[in-house]
């Protein structure tokens, strides 16, 4: 009851659940007085909170995916026309064919959304919200309500990015990273109109969402442990949250500075990012304004925010591959210091997105050096990786193949960064399809696969029912293939030279040997976009007709939150929580397959 | 029923965080910081002698800093009506603050230097009007502490409250005395 006494004046709320405790943990409609209203839209329970993140993020990664079909359909195809384009984006598919306009939109959109609305919000939003209250040993968050304003801060921002696809001029088009003076000219580009606005007002209200909720991950694992559960006997999916949540409260206010200069450019007459221009014939009054002071504080966010994508896959792999191999994890303590290099370098090395903007070599060598010391907790974490499932008992569950996947993708995609992490050969590789190919194998897929990982894994505790396994592995098999498919011949064409963001390539010769191969890729595209509809199929139809769970701990894993009824209520233990005795990661001891956490440690015990 | 005595050295969750939003701001007045020392560091950097009334406003936020201070220790003798004229007091002296940083900026526009001329000048107004955003939304804390001593119906002896937003007062006080003492030295 400790952390409910310190927690006096708001947890009265939940008080009749603790005293009452309901037997299988259904929600006491009699003594709570639940509406639909509280439980399903502003509801204070961490659980479902993840739940609405996890929704959100489903449809915008359609949406997203979508997208990124209808552009390769360009680059594939670049002299058919499709004529049903017209019927859904208009007048931006004329005759059937993507306007150049609209391509650069979409792209824009693609990484903004993938980026920040599915793999930050929906990723890190949906299972630390979910994890972080049930593996410490915590009845909620530490401001439930703060938890709730998350979510809708993220709705919001959400509705205003959405709404800015529909406006006349469309939606932001010059890159996700809206680089001056692009974004900050509205004579620019039509892209640069209002659908640049609504961009940069969408993403100050994600910055206000994601601190809202990192805030609480931080506050929450620090200070809401349940008894016995010391920093070094969590699971290293908290470690992986809680170093997430310290790179965005610390990274992206920095970010909203740079948006907000951004903002007094487009609309306050100021020059910070605006040197002498000249647009349409027209010189500007804007002097001495210098664009690469944007580069700087984006990329200050933008790196960190890279691994705020990927530390929370990370942690879930190694919870996953543990649990599904039978075995302890290797190197613990290893795990958590490499999380806490990363963490470190991440705000260390983010000039190395600016290698050829005329930044001082000399400069540029302590980058490259930094950068390339990332390699070596990188390399710890695989290492320890593949040693945990090594003579492992493997159970092959859809979850540990997109574990074993996510190693995989992230081994290939991180090795490219070594190249890409390297000044002189950045120079030519920057902004060609080598980049693209390295930052979606190691960031894009990686992450995805965690979160697949993630959603497999834990659909039970969420739903109290399980995801059908042969389409999971339908699933896995086609994603990984595809994956591989779509982005390995990528780095061909970045080695050749050809430039990212280029809408059509036909005119150009010494790319047209690569016409087959652009067709390829985006045929694979469209059959692996397919295949992710069956995912989104699987889990909305195993919400409601999947197989139900029929005892509370479906993968004898040790952690707290399989000590939770089948559906936990709100306040998740019906009864006391639980003490912790010791580390998650007693598999195959002693003779034992698994000891939970909540197991006191007996005398005669080996050590681990 | 339930006793704080457990509680000693815990702190609380909220205050906990926070702390982390603080840090969290002071990431964001950092990145704007460091944008104005690089500017500065190139070329065409034209400099000027901060607005007077700055200072005037530097007394005010110093004075409303001890307010705060008073109100939270009238407000644990339980001392409700004088805690309820010092936090009133306190959220005057804040929305006074923002009055004089507003003279400031009329001073500096009425000296020729607008928002949208010398970059210099651009990054005060920015800046500057960020801190007065953080210092209002603690006004409109303060209000809803009000409010709350004044309810009959439920009251609440819980000094977190108070404290977190005490907290957050001298924080944006510290912020402000930063920035002043940053746009002095680094001209």
């Amino acid at each position: 009851m400790s952390n409910e006494a310190t927690l006096h004046n708001q947890d009265l709320a939940h008080h009749g659940h603790v005293e009452h405790g309901h037997g299988n943990g259904h929600d006491g409609h009699d003594h709570h007085h639940e509406t639909f209203i509280s439980k399903y839209v502003f509801s204070m329970d961490h659980k479902m909170i993840a739940k609405q993140f996890l929704i959100t993020g489903i449809i915008w990664a359609i949406i997203g995916a979508f997208f990124s079909v209808l552009f390769r359909l360009q680059l594939g195809y670049p002299d058919a026309t499709f004529p049903w384009l017209e019927s859904i984006l208009g007048h931006w598919a004329e005759g059937g064919r993507i306007t150049a306009e609209a391509y650069y939109a979409l792209v824009t959109m693609h990484g903004t959304i993938l980026v920040f609305f599915v793999l930050t919000a929906g990723l890190s939003g949906t299972f630390s919200n979910l994890l972080i209250p049930l593996q410490v040993g915590a009845r909620d968050m530490a401001s439930p309500f703060m938890n709730m304003l998350s979510y809708w801060f993220f709705f919001l921002a959400s509705v205003v990015m959405m709404s800015s696809l529909f406006v006349q001029t469309g939606p932001a088009s010059g890159g996700w990273t809206s680089y001056p003076p692009l974004s900050a000219l509205g004579d620019a580009s039509i892209g640069s109109k209002i659908g640049m606005d609504l961009w940069l007002v969408s993403m100050a209200i994600f910055v206000v969402s994601s601190l809202l909720g990192s805030l609480n991950y931080i506050s929450t694992i620090l200070n809401m442990r349940t008894k016995g559960m010391s920093m070094t006997k969590m699971p290293l999916t908290i470690w992986a949250f809680f170093f997430t949540a310290v790179l965005g409260v610390l990274s992206f206010p920095v970010l909203l500075s740079g948006f907000v200069l951004l903002l007094f450019d487009r609309h306050g007459g100021t020059s910070f990012y605006l040197s002498e221009l000249f647009v349409q014939g027209k010189v500007l009054p804007n002097e001495g304004g210098s664009a690469i002071l944007y580069q700087h504080l984006f990329w200050f966010l933008g790196h960190p925010e890279v691994y705020i994508i990927i530390l929370p896959a990370m942690g879930m792999v190694s919870e996953i591959l543990a649990v599904s191999s039978r075995k302890p994890i290797f190197g613990y303590l290893a795990m958590v210091g490499s999380i806490f290099a990363i963490t470190l370098l991440a705000f260390l090395v983010w000039a190395h997105h600016m290698f050829v903007t005329g930044l001082n070599p000399f400069l540029g060598a302590f980058f490259v050096l930094l950068t390339l010391l990332i390699a070596v907790p990188s390399a710890i974490k695989v290492f320890n990786w593949i040693t945990t499932i090594w003579r492992g008992n493997i159970r092959f569950t859809p979850a540990s193949l997109f574990s074993i996947g996510f190693v995989s993708t992230f081994i290939s995609g991180g090795l490219t960064g070594i190249w890409l992490g390297n000044s002189a050969i950045d120079i030519h590789l920057h902004d060609t399809y080598f980049v693209i190919a390295h930052f979606h194998i190691v960031m894009g897929v990686s992450a995805f696969f965690g979160m697949f990982a993630g959603i497999y894994h834990w659909f039970p505790k969420m739903y109290g029912r399980f995801m059908n396994q042969t389409l999971g592995f339908i699933h896995f098999w086609i994603t990984l293939v595809g994956a591989y498919l779509i982005f390995w011949p990528m780095h061909y064409e970045g080695m050749a030279g050809m430039p990212r963001r280029y809408f059509d390539y036909s005119n150009w010769a010494s790319f047209n040997m690569f016409g087959g191969l652009n067709q390829f890729i985006s045929f694979v595209v469209i059959i692996v976009f397919a295949t992710q509809l069956l995912f989104v199929f699987n889990f909305f139809y195993s919400i409601f007709k999947g197989r139900k769970l029929t005892t509370p701990n479906p993968w004898d894993a040790t952690t707290l939150e399989w000590t939770t009824p089948i559906n936990p209520g709100h306040g998740n233990w019906p009864g006391e929580i639980p003490e912790v005795h010791r580390w998650a990661y007693d598999y195959s001891k002693d003779g034992k397959d698994f000891i939970p956490q909540t197991v006191p440690v007996s005398p005669d015990e080996s050590q681990h | 029923m339930m006793t704080m005595n457990a509680q000693k050295n815990k702190i609380h969750p909220h205050k906990y965080s926070m702390w982390i939003a603080m840090a969290s701001i002071t990431m964001m007045f950092v990145g704007f910081t460091s944008a104005y020392v690089v500017k500065r560091a190139q070329a065409n950097w034209f400099s000027f002698e901060l607005p007077p009334v700055f200072y005037v406003s530097t007394v005010v936020i110093l004075l409303s800093s001890l307010t705060i201070y008073l109100a939270q220790r009238q407000f644990k003798a339980r001392n409700m009506s004088a805690y309820k004229q010092l936090i009133s007091v306190t959220a005057l002296l804040g929305i006074a603050f923002a009055v004089c940083q507003v003279i400031g900026f009329s001073d500096m526009k009425a000296h020729g230097l607008p928002l949208n001329k010398t970059v210099s000048a651009s990054f005060i107004y920015v800046i500057v009007g960020t801190h007065i955003l953080h210092v209002l939304g603690g006004v409109v804390v303060l209000m809803v502490l009000f409010v709350r001593a004044f309810r009959t119906r439920v009251r609440t002896y819980s000094t977190v409250p108070i404290e977190v937003a005490s907290t957050y007062w001298h924080f944006v006080d510290g912020l402000w005395i930063y920035l002043l003492i940053f746009f002095s030295l680094a001209r």
